[in-house]
């Protein structure tokens, strides 16, 4: 079988090996023996698309505020590696989010690549129209799946947040702006523990109903694995379509590609994920928090799916903002190719 | 950053979570029989912590470290616990004390203690050492066993087949490993159909089990299905098990993969010992303690106590004076 070999120059023996193995793999012929074998008799995504939430969940967790133009040189990156859709910011209060004061600034600072899409986080209609002004084109608005988590992060019960965002959502339809919805909690609640997969459809749904064209399922504290995974997302498909659906698992038991690839197998086909696994658990400090796109990426080409994100490009954005943090990457794919 | 309260327990361990609120039970049981529809009811876990993790690490680790991790070890359930390698001392000085390790260790009347033997001599030390199972080790890559066997795999076969067969006549069960089963570091990818020719004849010659080994942990749930699904139209899926290593990530996802193509027995290493030689730095061996994680969430059996092999985890770190790579560990011991 013809193959493409992208060789990369890396200074590690093995990492080379875990890039041809994936290059090798992409070629046409392998790509389809593998959707048909790889799901074990599931069919998988032709393509995914990754949502990159490195430089606003990311950063957001980080105790040392983040320098302006480190975080728009890291979306700069972002964008000049194929990601299509990179969430840039925060419209929170800076009284309660330090770390993304600088919104307004990084709005404006960074370089936006056409057909790429650059949503913000806006908690209310304030917070909306601050991110209008500042230019944003797409915002996103968050729910939760359990009661107690809701009052503990944003003060006020599921449904008084569900309507506060609908004074959003209907802002944005009259302005043409998409809003994005994500739901915590999904798989498990760090004050309630378990998680009804019918209150976390109930919540989608609401959000889906209130005009949000797509619907994150947020593993909170990455407690899932894939029983939980099928279970919630066959309850939540029956409310809201699959291909309005993502995922948005947390790596802190090691449990967010096999989540994904459940995922996968059941028709979800965005991701979201966050460059060298930027942003820890805020419940269980020390322990990691989001999945690292450069490894999710790597699943995914390994499976022969198309995300338009360049590994390698991707791998070089995830360096250079570990350099400015002063930390190590959570990637596991970036530990397998650095230099020692 | 404040304490997580024993709810999040209930995410941890599903036992505890019946325990605490029976009246689940019942509604759980459906969500576990959707499961096992498509999933092992059981999984039989390998631990190689003690030998392919401690093999690899730098500082000789004092016999009395490897037989206590081996005890603590033997008394969390873990049905299998490879114990050490009969290999000669020059080429794996850390596993010298091989025979003081096997005599000296506890060993429970639930679970077996495999040895590494790659030739006739390592056997017939292993079997005067007390060992009653033993394991070689084949290769789907020719440059991988002559740099690491210094034979071609036609050789080592014959090597194999010698122990193999004198194991036959005394009753010792033996277990094949075939590295590079998704890849290797020499050579990049490897066809499937010539690893499930390796598995073939190791299974042939007379091994019950043949593990199939991610040696470099470049697999994808891609990859290993399609290598699955070759070696299977050779070798029964009862007779397989997978060894996956974590060092791009892909450990959990693959062995996903594995159970759900009916694969039921999992190689991993308690604390995720073992680097990966090919790539300084990168992680190797998967965790037990976070497969665990996931089977037992899962609903899927492995009568295997996770608490205490995150005990045996922090154990042996402590003694190597290093991280865990176990998430479940990390997030343990932070939360608490």
């Amino acid at each position: 079988m013809a193959a493409v070999m992208r060789f990369v120059k890396r200074s590690c023996f093995g990492s080379r090996m875990g890039l041809q193995c994936l290059s090798l793999s992409r070629s046409a012929a392998v790509a389809q023996l593998v959707q048909d074998g790889a799901s074990a008799g599931k069919t998988l995504p032709e393509r995914v698309k990754i949502v990159e939430v490195g430089p606003r969940d990311g950063l957001q967790n980080e105790k040392t505020v983040v320098p302006s133009e480190v975080k728009i040189h890291l979306i700069d990156m972002l964008s000049e590696a194929g990601l299509s859709v990179i969430e840039a910011t925060s419209f929170v209060s800076p009284k309660w989010v330090p770390q993304m004061a600088d919104q307004v600034e990084v709005m404006m600072g960074i370089h936006r690549r056409p057909g790429v899409s650059y949503p913000v986080l806006t908690p209310n209609l304030k917070g909306f129209l601050a991110a209008v002004n500042a230019g944003a084109a797409e915002v996103a608005i968050f729910g939760a799946a359990s009661e107690l988590f809701s009052k503990k992060n944003i003060n006020c019960s599921v449904d008084e947040s569900l309507q506060r965002f609908e004074v959003v959502t209907k802002a944005a339809k009259e302005a043409g702006v998409p809003v994005r919805g994500y739901v915590s909690c999904v798989l498990g609640c760090p004050y309630e523990g378990k998680v009804s997969p019918d209150k976390v459809a109930q919540v989608a749904k609401r959000l889906y109903s209130m005009g949000c064209y797509e619907i994150s399922l947020g593993d909170t504290i990455g407690v899932g694995t894939p029983g939980g995974m099928t279970e919630m997302l066959q309850a939540v498909s029956r409310e809201v379509p699959v291909n309005a659906l993502a995922v948005h698992c947390h790596d802190t038991y090691g449990q967010a590609l096999a989540n994904i690839l459940i995922a996968l197998q059941m028709g979800i086909s965005v991701v979201d994920s966050s460059v060298a696994g930027l942003g820890g658990c805020p419940y269980a400090q020390g322990a990691s928090g989001n999945v690292a796109t450069e490894d999710v990426v790597y699943m995914l080409h390994g499976l022969g799916i198309q995300t338009g994100v360049d590994l390698p490009k991707l791998m070089d954005a995830g360096a250079f903002i570990c350099r400015s943090l002063n930390k190590k990457t959570s990637s596991k794919v970036a530990q397998a190719t650095c230099k020692l | 950053m404040g304490n997580v309260p024993t709810s999040v327990k209930h995410c941890l361990s599903y036992e505890q979570l019946i325990q605490d609120y029976p009246w689940l039970g019942s509604r759980l049981q459906e969500e576990k029989c959707t499961l096992t529809r498509e999933y092992p009811e059981y999984v039989k876990m390998i631990e190689v912590g003690p030998r392919d993790g401690l093999q690899n690490e730098k500082e000789m680790v004092p016999t009395r470290v490897k037989i206590q991790l081996i005890n603590m070890l033997s008394e969390t359930g873990l049905p299998v616990i490879e114990a050490t390698s009969f290999v000669s001392s020059k080429w794996v000085p850390q596993m010298a004390d091989h025979t003081e390790v096997l005599q000296a260790i506890h060993r429970s009347s639930h679970a077996r203690y495999p040895v590494l033997t790659p030739n006739m001599h390592g056997f017939q030390d292993a079997v005067a050492a007390g060992a009653t199972e033993v394991a070689v080790f084949g290769s789907a890559s020719e440059t991988f066993s002559q740099k690491n066997i210094n034979c071609s795999i036609d050789a080592s076969m014959l090597r194999f087949e010698e122990v193999i067969c004198t194991a036959k006549q005394q009753q010792i069960p033996v277990r094949g490993y075939v590295s590079c089963a998704l890849g290797c570091p020499y050579e990049g990818p490897i066809e499937p159909t010539k690893v499930a020719e390796v598995v073939k004849r190791l299974y042939e010659l007379g091994c019950y089990e043949v593990s199939l080994g991610d040696t470099i942990g470049v697999g994808t749930p891609g990859s290993m299905a399609k290598m699955l699904h070759y070696v299977m139209k050779e070798v029964p899926s009862s007779a397989l098990a997978v060894h996956c290593h974590n060092t791009y990530g892909q450990a959990l996802a693959n062995i996903l993969t594995a159970l759900q193509m009916g694969i039921c027995a999992v190689d991993s290493s308690v604390a995720g010992l073992g680097g990966c030689p090919y790539s300084q730095g990168a992680s190797g061996n998967v965790s037990t303690e976070d497969v665990l994680y996931m089977l037992h969430v899962m609903g899927i059996k492995t009568g295997v106590d996770l608490s205490k092999v995150i005990e045996a985890g922090d154990f042996i770190c402590k003694a190597l004076n290093r991280k865990t790579n176990s998430k479940v560990a990390q997030a343990r011991s932070k939360s608490s």
